[in-house]
């Protein structure tokens, strides 16, 4: 029964929302580590969704294609007194935007409860139709 | 006998089958709401009904089977009716290339699975109809 597949799509955008919602809280976490296992000052890092087991009309769910590391320039703050300070005193801090992260993490939630909200309709709908001809 | 029992049944059955593609449709645009360059699709469900009614699911160029081998039979399997889906026209377009209108897409959403539902109460009362006209009493 193709109804199934609506399970897929909604369950595919959920598990895909939450590793948005992980790499959010990865993020956050790391806004003020200076130095990584590597390190290296922490990168903010970025969910790239694409379109997923699209059939030949188009229709499917969604999944994570690559989580990227952002790009933009390291934070650059003066503590001359901090042991990882360069020559010039300053010292090397992530990229991490709090405001997009927060952003983003209120976007990751609410896309999540929207596909929660498919996934209990669609349950009602199905075990309604296997009451057909009943009683 | 039986051809009366299914033209009794065939309108809704169709609009059912009709309704729970569109449901689909509906759920993978909720899905890739936030798909960069994802495009929101729908069907025009009046239209497709229509022509369900009218020449049946299977019409229409459906999914064929592969043959393999000169000695299989072809065959024609049940067509997905909505090959034709239409893109939606986006209000307000996002710079990611998404068209995807969440609003408007739950309330599509809620108003096809209640019409679904309409359409399963209305198959069911005609079943206890004719269950109930073919009582001995």
């Amino acid at each position: 029964m193709s109804m199934f597949s609506v399970f897929d799509i909604a369950g595919s955008a959920m598990s895909a929302q939450s590793q948005r919602m992980n790499v959010t809280a990865s993020n956050l976490a790391n806004a003020d580590s200076v130095a990584g296992p590597d390190g290296e000052a922490y990168r903010a890092k970025q969910v790239l969704f694409e379109a997923r087991n699209q059939g030949a009309h188009g229709i499917g769910g969604v999944g994570v294609r690559s989580v990227v590391e952002d790009t933009s320039p390291m934070r650059m703050e003066y503590r001359p007194e901090h042991p990882l300070a360069n020559d010039d005193g300053y010292v090397t801090m992530p990229n991490v935007e709090p405001v997009h992260e927060m952003v983003n993490m209120i976007s990751a939630s609410r896309s999540y409860q929207a596909n929660v909200e498919v996934m209990n309709t669609s349950k009602q709908m199905m075990l309604k139709t296997l009451t057909l001809g009943e009683g | 006998m039986i051809d009366k029992l299914e033209a009794a049944f065939n309108y809704h059955q169709q609009a059912l089958g009709l309704r729970q593609e569109r449901h689909k449709v509906l759920a993978s645009n909720i899905a890739n709401a936030d798909t960069p360059n994802y495009k929101a699709r729908d069907m025009d469900f009046a239209g497709e009904l229509k022509k369900a009614v009218e020449h049946g699911r299977s019409s229409g160029g459906g999914l064929s089977l592969a043959r393999t081998s000169a000695g299989h039979l072809g065959g024609q399997g049940f067509a997905p009716t909505s090959q034709n889906l239409l893109y939606r026209v986006p209000d307000q377009p996002s710079l990611d290339g998404n068209t995807v209108d969440m609003d408007r897409e739950r309330t599509q959403f809620a108003d096809n699975s209640v019409r679904y539902q309409a359409a399963l109460t209305i198959l069911n009362s005609r079943i206890q109809g004719l269950k109930n006209a073919m009582q001995p009493e």
